[in-house]
């Protein structure tokens, strides 16, 4: 028998939820699973399950160290519109790439503070204090782009990161898995790990045990924005322009979805980064299916939600117990029967 | 006094949660005209008896009659329609809205359907006046001090109950001169013929104002006795349960008076929390800190590890000031605290045994420097073997474990990261009696291996057990620090029970 990793053995309902959605896409689509090589880059809906969950995941690796201390961060999407903007006017008044990107991270890196501020130094909601950048950051997008597509069609190098490849692997899925992989070994070779779970379990217990819980709060959001950063670099590359109205719409919401369908509660504490990339790769395996499948497009959110929804009920814990006592009951019944028959001979 | 029936009487009313009896076979009489003290620490079944009267709970036993006939209130509401109002310690009232509005919210004056404000602040203003209140009552009651807006959920609740007034504690956030107002609306209330419940943990306040007291315990009953004639020592002894006796002393090394002193509050103290305060202590001595709950015990020690901000005073430490601005940086200087409500301050719910343990010790490090899975399953066997903690496993989180389980864990969290300076609040509260002799055990052990400590603890008996000092507490001030013979359960009695009222010095 192969030796499963704990990591992913811990994971198994998400395993098993990808693995059927997968399924069902390959009964969709017959050549769901084929890979081909074309010009030294992997083609094949796998891949683009793979590329066009990129976003999400990053979402969601952010998304889940803020969940973990108990809060929520909903003003991602909106900040990938302003960094997709601030990356596109960069690179048009002739920055460099790594300028550009500097100052696309740092941008990102500043929503993130300015979120933990308002969580950590003021004790504001999460969901209101991120909900202020939610709603005014399309709007700090739009001024940058002077209401306009800023478009960058004549930037090769920027394009390259949103539709590159290297090693055969689109540019986008390689910054996923490496800042996945970062992520989770900082997380959990660190301390950092135990004492987020802990603020979200009890912050108050916490601080009198000396941890330092508002440095390590404006931290998680910090990530969060320069996650959601890295997701508004990707995704302005992509369509070769930044788009304020529309770059990362909802996606603070896959996001939040893809942590909660990964195992990590939204109550905080423990957590899970591989869950909620497994979270996030069962959406975007969702939204393919569905194209693939050709429905008429009016009908995708609706099949998402059902979906979701079943995932959840599933999941949820009435359901848990209900399992429970059906289980038991049935073990009940046999032994019943059992010590029926002993009593008959 | 002996006239007609009670207002109000409860006959033996039993309560339990959970299988956990609360409220055993309790009687309570309150008469018209009466001002009735229900007293006892935590735990004691004020709280159970109150809410069962005002239909909060409901009652598993017995009865509660309103003017000689049985009732049954379904809920808060429903016992207010009766004639039963209560007012908390925390104002209910809603402060963004005017004083006329709180006054009559639910219940506003209608004219044509609408709210009728020009009758509603007139009716508002004749309330008010009956208290001697003269304020504009179209101002929102955010505007006045916690005083009146006290006064005003009194007038409300008398407005519409008006037969029973329960006050719960009504003083706690007031000082010397609002507590008289406050005080002087109650004698009126007396004098109208209402029967008043008082619940407050300042004695002076209830030789103040009450004519009669009675005492819960563990709850049963223990007496109703009037006022007048009431000893405070026999008070203090009824509600604490202890008779009067010459207490068993650990024998203290007279040397380590002589030491330099690790730790020296100065004038430490805190507006409202706890009047400055001037203690030394040295390695290799327990100080006790007696006082009833509210005494400013608490507040005491959580001036000294940071968590609230002293006001005036300064802390040293080996003779060199701290600026005590946060746990951190008490924890940097060696100071560790169990807190008093383990579930709140202290565990860590989810969380194993194994990383409760390590807890303290890892935020210490930082995140950067984190102990290794070896490290910390060493650090977790051994208290778990030290400290006798009984888990089936390090791996189970703590919030499974017994409440004398969680208080071990606790304490490893701290003697993990090596303290200099230990202060316990409570540590024996609520645990089974054979963690209790463990834990009791562990602190004469830790003393005589040369740590300072201060611990708080309501077990009178304990404290002078192994205390080498005691200081006492009342009324938000250090009253008296008992050395030597003095370390008696009758001493802490006699000090917590002495008159003192407050313009005296004490």
């Amino acid at each position: 028998m192969m030796a499963v990793p704990t990591i992913l053995r811990e994971r198994t309902p998400q395993l098993i939820v990808l693995a059927v959605i997968l399924a069902l896409n390959a009964i969709i689509s017959p050549g769901f699973f084929s890979i081909e090589i074309q010009n030294g880059r992997l083609y094949g809906s796998l891949i683009d399950v793979l590329n066009r969950g990129a976003p999400v995941t990053l979402l969601a690796i952010g998304m889940t160290l803020v969940i973990a201390t108990k809060g929520i961060d909903l003003s991602v999407g909106a900040v990938m519109a302003i960094v997709g903007a601030v990356a596109a006017s960069l690179i048009t008044s002739g920055y460099s790439l790594p300028a550009t990107l500097a100052g696309a991270l740092f941008v990102g890196l500043i929503c993130g503070l300015w979120n933990g501020a308002l969580v950590a130094l003021l004790d504001i909601q999460p969901i209101i204090a991120t909900l202020i950048l939610m709603v005014a950051g399309r709007g700090i997008a739009q001024l940058i782009t002077a209401g306009v597509i800023l478009t960058f069609n004549d930037k090769p190098e920027l394009i390259f990161v949103g539709s590159g490849s290297f090693l055969t692997l689109p540019m986008p899925v390689i910054i996923w898995i490496v800042i996945a992989i970062l992520a989770i070994l900082v997380v959990r070779r660190s301390a950092l790990g135990l004492l987020i779970e802990a603020i979200g379990v009890n912050r108050r217990a916490s601080t009198l045990s000396g941890v330092n819980s508002r440095v390590i709060l404006l931290a998680v959001y910090a990530v969060s924005g320069l996650c959601a950063a890295v997701a508004g670099v990707i995704a302005a590359a992509d369509i070769k322009g930044a788009d304020a109205n529309n770059a990362g719409l909802w996606l603070e919401m896959d996001a939040i979805l893809a942590v909660v369908i990964g195992g990590t509660s939204l109550l905080g504490g423990r957590f899970s980064l591989v869950g909620s990339l497994m979270g996030a790769m069962i959406i975007q395996s969702l939204n393919t299916g569905i194209l693939l499948a050709g429905f008429p497009p009016e009908f995708n959110l609706i099949i998402k939600a059902a979906i979701i929804l079943i995932i959840l009920v599933v999941q949820s814990p009435a359901s848990q117990t209900a399992m429970a006592n059906f289980r038991a009951s049935r073990h009940a019944v046999a032994v019943k029967t059992e010590s029926r028959e002993h009593a008959a001979r | 006094m002996a006239n007609a029936q009670p207002l109000l009487s409860v006959r033996g009313v039993s309560k339990a949660f959970l299988g956990v009896s609360a409220l055993e076979n309790v009687d309570f009489t309150l008469k018209a005209g009466e001002v009735h003290a229900l007293l006892g620490e935590n735990g004691a079944g004020k709280s159970t008896l109150i809410k069962i009267i005002t239909g909060a709970y409901r009652r598993d036993e017995g009865e509660v009659l309103l003017e000689g006939t049985p009732i049954f209130p379904r809920d808060v509401v429903d016992a207010q329609k009766l004639g039963i109002g209560t007012v908390y310690q925390e104002v209910n009232l809603l402060t963004n809205l005017t004083v006329a509005e709180n006054l009559f919210l639910g219940r506003q004056p209608k004219r044509f359907g609408l709210t009728d404000v020009r009758e509603m602040n007139r009716r508002s203003r004749a309330i008010l006046d009956t208290y001697g209140l003269g304020i504009d009552v179209t101002a929102p009651l955010a505007n006045f001090s916690v005083a009146i807006q006290q006064v005003v959920a009194i007038a409300r609740a008398v407005d519409i109950s008006g037969k029973v007034l329960v006050l719960d504690e009504p003083t706690a956030s007031l000082d010397a001169h609002e507590v008289e107002m406050l005080f002087s609306v109650v004698r009126q209330l007396r004098a109208r013929g209402m029967g008043i419940i008082f619940i407050s943990h300042f004695l002076d306040q209830v030789y103040q104002i009450a004519d009669t007291i009675t005492v819960l315990r563990n709850g049963r009953l223990i007496d109703t006795v009037p006022v007048a004639g009431l000893e405070r020592l026999k008070l203090v002894s009824m509600m604490l349960g202890r008779q009067l006796e010459s207490g068993i002393k650990r024998t203290i090394d007279p040397s380590t008076a002589k030491t330099e002193p690790l730790v020296s509050l100065r004038q430490l103290g805190k507006r409202g929390t706890v009047d400055p305060i001037d203690l030394d202590i040295r390695q290799g001595e327990v100080v006790g800190v007696a006082g009833l709950l509210g005494s400013g015990r608490t507040e005491m020690a959580q001036l000294v590890f940071g968590i609230e901000r002293a006001d005036s005073g300064t802390i040293s430490v080996a003779g060199a000031p701290v600026g005590m601005t946060s746990p951190r940086k008490a924890i940097a200087e060696g100071f560790a605290f169990c807190p008093e409500d383990r579930k709140t301050d202290g565990i860590v719910g989810d969380l194993s045994v194994r990383e409760n343990i390590i807890f303290a010790l890892q935020a210490q490090r930082g995140w950067m420097r984190p102990l290794s899975r070896g490290e910390q399953e060493a650090l977790a066997d051994r208290y778990i073997a030290a400290l006798d903690i009984r888990t089936s496993d390090r791996e189970k989180p703590i919030k499974f474990l017994s409440g004398g389980n969680q208080q071990k864990v606790l304490l490893a969290r701290w003697l993990a990261t090596n303290p200099r300076f230990l202060i316990l609040d409570e540590p024996t509260r609520g645990i089974d009696v054979g963690a209790h002799a463990e834990i009791i055990r562990l602190i004469i052990d830790l003393c005589e291996h040369g740590m300072a400590l201060l611990v708080i603890s309501s077990e009178l008996g304990e404290l002078v057990g192994y205390s080498s000092r005691i200081i006492v507490l009342r009324d938000r001030k250090m009253i008296d620090e008992l050395t030597g013979d003095r370390i008696s359960t009758d001493h802490i009695m006699k000090a917590i029970a002495s008159h003192g009222a407050t313009g005296e010095a004490a």
